[in-house]
């Protein structure tokens, strides 16, 4: 990726709603109050800001509407669980092209009051008549391969829940507050075997607000702020009628973008004080560890085995509880743990002296990021 | 009893399939140009973008490249079903398809299997496989 870009745009406030079942509001009301909370830990004026990116929200338009916003600069992006890094650096270079000066960048997930179900008739495809559906499925045809291929087992992918849920029970926002263990793993039931329910993210409501501005314009905000150092993209687009599968777990994918972010940001894997996983399925977390190369290929399950991943450990993963425990806002709310992470505002979960944090997503569009303190 | 199972969208686009599915037979598109062999079907070719291209029949033999048994039924017709198999299988010709497993032998990573055919209605059979 470029390295013009390296340190040039910075998360300067960032804001989110409580997160549960709330069947009395919706995208455009939930996405006001993350607005209004970013817009308050920026310390920035409403006026100033001039970009506009909304996901997973029906109507930019109405959006601006309810804001009272008139931006310059308006992106809508796919209601999909891989555009938050996506949006992230689109912003970046809009702002870097003199496109606006700062952009809010808007979240908002109803699927738990509408019981979205990510699977059946929501989602039609191909193999409907095998009852092959959902993300979940084929995250559950990733892992049995990576069992099959690497020896790698269940009690190891518990592993990535147990502590995921450790760091939500750490977080007082998050949904998923009781402890469990690798015995609690192995015992809940089976979704789409091998995966079990504590494989699985939650769904539930919510939004989240980034706002993103020039390292210049940042000086003058409320709090310091988190520079976006080093990006990196590679999609992977076959084979789209299985949505969310790769044969090869995207470790080509990953392994690109990693290697762009850290070149671009030029920190190395010991510089990584934390991680910010996109953990739809808990399988992902360690296709992303061997495509980062945090170890080699093959070799997560034995990565994370006696808690690595938890504060504390070799690399903490997902401090605020991830998808799996704390919300399902689809990658958005991880970016925004990295950035609370950097200003030192995690309380107990707090990782000490953190200076650097990836953001990664092993998606069919593969993105990472790299914060560092401003 | 009427089949309750979700049966595949048939369109001009993947209705070769279907028809050679029903005379047991499997195929998959072809670029006549290129010679690419590909399936689900596209309206151009993905290697070469030619428009020219046929439908092929395949000798219905590949590996096992994994399997999940799913025990949520996200259709009302797959409950009596539960826990059913699915399958994830590379043909000899190259194409991946997920179909489900049949038989009760346990599933071997990378096992031979073969594609059997099973008329679901008088319209719909299903290409499904089993371990050799």
């Amino acid at each position: 990726m470029s390295r013009e870009l390296k340190d040039k745009v910075a998360v300067v406030g960032v804001g989110n709603t409580r997160y549960g079942n709330f069947p009395d509001r919706d995208e455009y009301g939930l996405a006001a109050e993350a607005f209004r909370n970013a817009l308050e830990d920026s310390g920035l004026r409403k006026d100033q800001v001039d970009g506009l990116l909304v996901c997973r929200i029906p109507y930019y338009a109405r959006m601006g509407e309810v804001l009272g916003l008139n931006p310059r600069w308006t992106l809508t992006m796919p209601p999909h669980g891989r555009m938050s890094a996506m949006g992230i650096i689109e912003a970046v270079a809009a702002i870097e092209a003199g496109l606006c000066t700062t952009v809010a960048l808007l979240y908002a997930n109803i699927g738990r009051s509408r019981r979205v179900n990510y699977g059946g008739d929501e989602n039609p495809s191909t193999w409907d008549p095998f009852g092959f559906t959902s993300p979940g499925a084929a995250h559950a045809m990733m892992f049995r391969r990576h069992m099959e291929l690497y020896g790698t087992t269940t009690r190891q992918l518990a592993e990535v829940s147990v502590s995921i849920r450790y760091h939500a029970c750490l977080n007082p926002d998050a949904v998923m507050r009781n402890p469990i263990t690798i015995e609690d793993h192995e015992s809940a039931r089976f979704i789409t075997a091998p995966l079990r329910l504590l494989d699985y993210c939650l769904i539930n409501d919510g939004a989240v607000c980034v706002i993103v501005t020039g390292r210049e314009r940042a000086k003058d905000c409320r709090k310091a702020p988190v520079l976006i150092s080093g990006f990196g993209a590679q999609e992977t687009y076959a084979p789209s009628s299985i949505s969310n599968f790769d044969m090869e777990f995207w470790y080509p994918a990953v392994k690109a973008a990693g290697e762009q972010a850290r070149g671009m940001a030029g920190v190395e894997h010991a510089d990584i004080d934390a991680l910010m996983c996109y953990d739809n399925f808990s399988p992902t977390v360690l296709f992303s560890l061997e495509g980062l190369g945090f170890c080699k290929q093959g070799e997560a399950g034995q990565f994370v085995e006696d808690g690595a991943l938890s504060l504390g450990g070799r690399l903490p993963v997902n401090t605020d509880g991830g998808h799996l425990s704390n919300s399902y806002m689809q990658g958005w709310a991880l970016n925004v743990e990295a950035v609370r992470q950097l200003r030192g505002e995690c309380g107990t979960r707090q990782v000490p002296e953190c200076e650097v944090v990836q953001y990664v997503q092993a998606t069919p569009c593969t993105r990472s990021i790299i914060y560092t303190r401003g | 009893m009427a089949y309750a199972k979700p049966l595949p969208k048939i369109d001009t686009l993947n209705r070769p399939f279907w028809e050679a599915a029903r005379q047991g037979r499997l195929v998959v598109q072809h670029c006549t140009g290129c010679g690419d062999r590909h399936f689900p079907p596209g309206p151009v070719c993905p290697v070469c973008l030619s428009d020219a291209q046929d439908w092929v029949e395949v000798s219905g033999r590949g590996t096992l490249e994994g399997w999940v048994d799913f025990h949520r039924a996200y259709w009302d017709g797959f409950k009596d079903a539960l826990p059913y198999r699915c399958c994830l299988v590379r043909l000899e010709e190259g194409p991946v398809l997920v179909s489900n497993l049949v038989g009760d032998a346990e599933p071997r990573f990378r096992a031979k299997v073969h594609a059997v055919f099973d008329a679901v209605t008088d319209e719909v059979t299903l290409p499904k496989f089993a371990m050799e």
